[in-house]
């Protein structure tokens, strides 16, 4: 250290800096001279590199950029010197994150390290890339980690580095592993002696479990085993407790690792555990030392995920809430954040509801607490613990709690205290005035959805009406109120301010003089509302009051000519109308009720409590569902995504808004020439197969699909597509032997067969013409999930001639994309060429599987929560009977078990799911359909693997949002004739719905 | 996982950044800033988690320093507080009553040190006295070369006068 005077000098430079302008100074001064230094290799020994290179790293630590000079670092590393290594793996492992390119460079020099001899330079190599290793790194590195961490030869020391090395390389790419070779190898890691060692092999065993448990089931009773051992203190070196504690690193390790099977079946590993786990959650005593109390209470707290994930018996559970209830209520504050946050978590799997409320003084209490962090937790719970019970006084707590929260806890306290108004609700007046309340206290925070929602309750509710505009006039003859309150108050004073006229202060004119004080403070989207409210006004006082009348006439004329199309056009209507009389009144009459409809705010909430819940668990395995995503994005190859899209973006507006928005893809068909000749010659071969195909001459297009994959090169492509690609490919989604593709010269059919996570596909060309069709290719683009191989298609087929193509398929894990055969060829001097999707898809490597309520349900229950068990609300539906539907899932192979669900209006099913990565594996499923509305419904999917069960729980999702082929008459695509004039984003304003009218 | 560890003192100076997931530039700075002022600013006795992001930060302040790891929201909160208390003893040793000026006069030791302690935002080895035994052994290594470089470099010097 001595040796530095260089660096040391500079450090002492940089504190003694009187500004941060004279920081700056010395920083660039420094990284002149280091700039120069580089520049001149001669000169640049060894020693004073490594210099350089530390200072980068301290000023890069202060925060200044370091753009130069990487070069440098990484240079170090192939150094054959210890110290001039280590420098350069450690700064370079600092200064540069995994998608740096200079870090493709080291590659091999890091490798050459890692099987080389010197332990301290494998440990530096294994240390950077477990630190800062990319994809590059575990394509190439990861058997060469594997191999040192499962040598004899190795030390403790570099294998517990591998071990976490591996790990690293593995989230990066989860098929640096292949589960089958490791699983032994994994178990027998877990015999591990050394403490050091065991600690990084069972993280990288949570990484794996997490991914895939059912490979790694033997390793189970040796996480049992490792608890057991730690639990009764059996050879555990002094230098491995902490604090008394035998490695309590290790202990939740283990335990984590245990909360990804989904049970224990065994009886005696299953009865070792649970003596383990009474020992914990009865024996840990709150001490002094703080240390010995943190490391005590980890391993307690993943105790009791673990108990609450094994849902034991009941016995273990209530001790469970005790223990959660005493924390909750202890001076600790890391302790009683921790109980809270616990609690919540317990909400969600058990039923212990009534329990917990009796401790909700104690929880109210916390959200009064000084600590943010803690609120934060209490909201979390009180908002989980509400029902109709104590909906008041929790609401009223939140209420309270809001003119005091601080900003960044509003919006979220608001949303809540809305939807629990709202759910649970005594009474109708309660429920408006939390919302007027709302309003006022933290207008900002109060969505368009809430004050609508008041609207139609208030409308649909007569006997609150007049208690709502007495409301309303209350609050806006406050000052300075929220701009949203304007609106409110508006809507209602208008539709029902006559019901007041009695009281003072109410009549009439009253109500607008007092309404149009507030006009020159509000932004333009409130005016129109406004307007409405003034005709309204005007509309209600028989006999016409001729002072009144005036004022507001004034107002429309001066708005006659107002920039905004919507206020211009109230003006003017309105102004015409009232000229009108008897017209007026039956225009301007009392709304009608609103259908009744679920709530937005409460579909807002289930989403945000879709994505709460997988928070409770998530995580864990969410890099395999996530990494599903971005993959699944990116490649809007076929035609699924947009029919996905299409009623998330029109879920709540009206049916003509949703066939309008269907058909206008439409305006870009290619034409169908219904003339064009069709040589059957296929016919023998393939003949009732081209007869299934939907004739290509009635070929109304699919409105979803048509316009999404015309995928023949507009370029390049003269000829024309005969028939529907995308309606064929749904076609051969659902059954095995088809025509995939044609046009005048060539026909394409397909047969499969498919058996487990193989398939075997047959492709037949088929030339129709009488001249052979030459350059003849067909080129697989498999997507990551699926290995495909296409035998070679030959250049020519001769005239009226038909070749196949066999293609080997397997299925290599869960996924929805889908594989694309670019095919093309010449006719004379045409190119033709097409990008056809493959019907290699999720449900084909499904196989129909009949279960009885036995066999059912304790699976069902087996897969407790996300990741593995989702939940979903699904909306914009194809409304469909419930038999129909239960077709529909037979016909994609997902089998409905009747009479297993007591409720007739749900559907049960499961089905087996075959994949390399996954085996074979039970999927089950549960529809739970509205007959009252049949366009909305909530599923829950469940499997043994993460990705599978948010694959198959999308792809049911497509299925039933859009049903491809057949549907075709439900949605009439008809033009949009009868547009109403007012733009259909504003359909959800109860005042454009007003407007709508005229 | 651990994302990312973080020491910064009571004055918002970054004493030491490690980066466990991948971070540019720009928003290292972005987060030290951002979490600096929320952590800062947080009076005593209150519990030690802060909910930043979608993701927990564990911290601690051990006298004008305070040590921040950032971890997912299901991870072990205590767990990782008391890897916290881990590394600090580790560097207590080291150092032999570590103090602020330690870690900026030495920071490339607290560097090392922490390599021995985490890889990958895992906990590498529970036992301090393991620690303490490598990163001696590595001091060793750097004492020998040094001894050995200052005989070369004095030949090259001479030879070069």
């Amino acid at each position: 250290m001595a040796g530095m005077r260089g660096l040391s000098v500079f450090i002492s430079d940089i504190r003694n800096c009187q500004n941060k302008e004279a920081e700056r100074l010395r920083v660039d001064k420094e990284l002149g001279n280091i700039r120069t230094c580089f520049k001149n290799e001669k000169v640049l020994t060894p020693y004073k590199k490594k210099k350089y290179v530390w200072k980068m790293l301290y000023i890069h630590m202060l925060g200044y950029d370091v753009d130069f000079g990487h070069m440098e670092a990484v240079s170090l590393i192939s150094a054959p010197k210890f110290p001039e290594k280590q420098v350069g793996y450690i700064v370079t492992s600092c200064l540069l994150n995994e998608n740096h390119d200079f870090l493709r460079l080291a590659i091999n020099t890091v490798r050459n390290d890692i099987i080389g001899r010197n332990e301290t330079f494998q440990c530096l190599a294994l240390t950077l890339v477990g630190n800062i290793g990319g994809r590059d790194f575990a394509e190439s590195l990861a058997p060469d980690v594997q191999k040192l961490l499962i040598s004899s030869s190795c030390r403790p020391l570099v294998r517990k580095k591998a071990a976490l090395c591996l790990l690293r390389l593995f989230r990066k790419n989860p098929d640096a592993i292949n589960a089958d070779g490791w699983a032994d190898r994994m178990a027998q890691l877990l015999d591990e002696r050394d403490l050091g060692v065991l600690t990084s092999s069972t993280s990288l065993l949570v990484a794996l479990v997490s991914n895939n448990h059912e490979a790694y089931s033997s390793c189970l009773p040796k996480c049992v085993n490792i608890l057991e051992r730690l639990a009764r203190n059996q050879d555990v070196p002094q230098e491995y407790t902490y604090y008394g504690i035998p490695s309590p690193w290790l202990q939740v390790k283990a335990m984590r690792a245990l909360q990804y099977f989904p049970t224990i079946e065994d009886p005696n590993t299953r009865k070792s555990l649970f003596e383990v786990l009474q020992r914990i959650l009865m024996g840990t005593d709150v001490v002094k030392n703080v240390n010995k109390n943190n490391a005590s209470h980890a391993v307690l707290f993943e105790a009791l995920s673990l108990v609450m994930h094994l849902d034991a018996e009941k016995e273990m559970m209530s001790q469970c809430v005790a223990l959660l209830g005493k924390f909750i209520s202890v001076r600790e504050p890391n302790i009683r954040y921790l109980g809270l946050e616990n609690m919540t978590r317990m909400l969600m799997v058990t039923d212990v509801q009534d329990i917990i409320k009796k401790h909700q003084s104690q929880i109210i209490t916390s959200l009064k607490d000084p600590d943010i962090s803690i609120r934060r937790r209490a909201l979390d719970l009180l908002y989980g613990m509400c029902d109709v019970s104590n909906a008041k006084d929790i609401v009223e707590e939140l209420l309270q709690y809001l003119s005091t929260a601080e900003f960044s806890m509003r919006e979220e306290l608001s949303l809540k205290a809305a939807i629990l108004a709202e759910k649970f609700a005594p009474d109708l007046s309660w429920y408006v005035d939390v919302i007027l309340q709302l309003i006022d206290k933290a207008g900002d925070f109060v969505s368009d959805d809430i004050w609508f929602r008041v609207v139609q309750f208030v409308t649909n509710n007569e006997d609150l009406q007049p208690y709502a505009a007495s409301k309303a006039r209350e609050y806006i003859d406050k000052i300075a109120i929220h701009e949203t309150m304007v609106k409110v108050s508006a809507y209602i004073l208008g539709e029902f301010g006559h019901l007041l006229a009695r009281q003072p202060g109410c009549s009439a004119s009253e109500l607008f003089s007092i309404l149009h004080e507030k006009l020159p403070t509000v932004s333009t989207p409130t005016i129109p509302i406004l307007l409405s409210t003034y005709a309204k006004l005007l509309m209600h006082t028989q006999p016409p009051d001729p002072e009144l009348q005036k004022k507001i006439f004034a107002v429309f004329k001066k708005y006659e000519s107002c920039i905004d199309v919507e206020i211009q056009q109230r003006a003017v209507e309105y102004l015409e109308l009232s000229k009108k009389g008897p017209t007026f009144m039956d225009v301007l009459a009392e709304m009608p009720k609103f259908p009744e409809r679920q709530s937005s705010l409460i579909k807002k909430a289930e989403d945000v409590e879709d994505t709460a819940d997988q928070s409770a668990i998530k995580l864990r395995a969410q890099q395999q569902p996530s990494n599903a995503l971005v993959l699944a994005e990116p490649q809007p190859v076929n035609g699924a995504p947009p029919a996905l899209k299409l009623p998330s973006v029109n879920g709540n507006t009206e049916p003509q808004s949703m066939a309008r928005a269907l058909s206008q893809p439409n305006g870009n068909l290619n034409n169908i020439d219904p003339q064009i000749p069709s040589p059957d010659l296929l016919s023998d071969l393939l003949g009732p197969l081209a007869i299934e195909a939907p004739p290509g001459a009635e070929g109304v297009p699919d409105e979803v699909d048509g316009s999404a994959i015309v995928p023949v090169g507009d370029q390049t492509n003269t000829v024309e597509v005969i028939g529907n690609n995308a309606e064929r490919f749904h076609a051969l989604c659902l059954k095995d032997s088809g025509v995939l593709y044609e046009d005048p010269y060539i026909q394409i059919g397909i047969k499969a067969e498919w058996r487990g996570h193989h398939g075997r596909l047959v492709l037949f060309l088929g030339n129709k013409s009488t001249s052979p069709l030459t350059s003849v290719q067909a080129l697989i683009l498999p997507p990551a999930h699926l290995k495909l191989e296409l035998s070679p298609v030959p250049d020519t087929i001769p005239p009226r001639a038909q070749v196949q193509s066999p293609l080997e398929v397997m299925n290599l894990r869960p996924s929805r994309d889908v594989a694309v055969l670019d095919f093309s060829y010449k006719f004379g001097a045409n190119v033709v060429s097409a990008k056809l999707r493959i019907p290699a898809v999720l449900n084909k490597f499904l196989q129909p599987l009949q279960l009885t309520s036995e066999e059912f349900f304790p699976q069902w229950r087996a897969i407790s929560g996300p990741p593995l068990k989702l939940q979903e609300v699904v909306r914009g539906v194809r409304p469909l009977a419930l038999p129909e539907m239960a077709n529909l899932f037979n016909s994609f192979r997902v089998t409905i078990c009747p009479g297993l669900d007591p409720n007739p209006n749900n559907l049960v099913a499961s089905t087996t799911f075959y994949s390399e990565s996954t085996g074979a594996m039970l999927c089950l499923a549960r529809i739970e359909t509205d007959p009252a509305d049949r366009t909305q419904l909530r599923m829950t999917v469940g499997s043994g693997d993460p990705t599978l069960t948010f694959e198959l729980k999308e792809f049911i999702k497509e299925q039933l949002v859009s049903i491809p082929v057949g549907s075709r008459a439900l949605v009439p695509a008809a033009p949009p004739v009868a547009q109403p004039p007012s733009p259909a984003a504003l359909a959800d304003d109860p005042g454009a719905l007003l407007a709508g009218l005229l | 996982m651990i994302h990312f560890v973080l020491l910064v003192s009571r004055q918002g100076k970054v004493r030491l950044t490690k980066w466990y997931s991948p971070y540019t530039q720009k928003e290292r700075s972005k987060v030290i800033r951002e979490l600096s002022g929320v952590i800062l600013s947080r009076g005593p006795k209150l519990c030690n988690f802060v909910e930043w992001r979608g993701y927990k930060v564990v911290y601690k302040r051990y006298a004008s320093l305070y040590f921040c790891m950032c971890i997912d929201e299901d991870d072990n909160e205590l767990e990782v507080l008391e890897i916290i208390h881990h590394f600090v003893e580790i560097l207590d040793r080291y150092f032999g009553s570590v103090c602020e000026l330690d870690l900026i006069f030495h920071f490339h030791k607290a560097y090392y040190i922490l390599d021995e302690l985490l890889i990958a935002g895992e906990l590498q080895e529970s036992s301090k006295k393991t620690v303490a035994r490598i990163i001696s052994t590595q001091d060793q290594l750097v004492e020998a070369a040094k001894e050995e470089a200052g005989s070369i470099s004095n030949i090259i010097a001479q030879a070069t006068k």
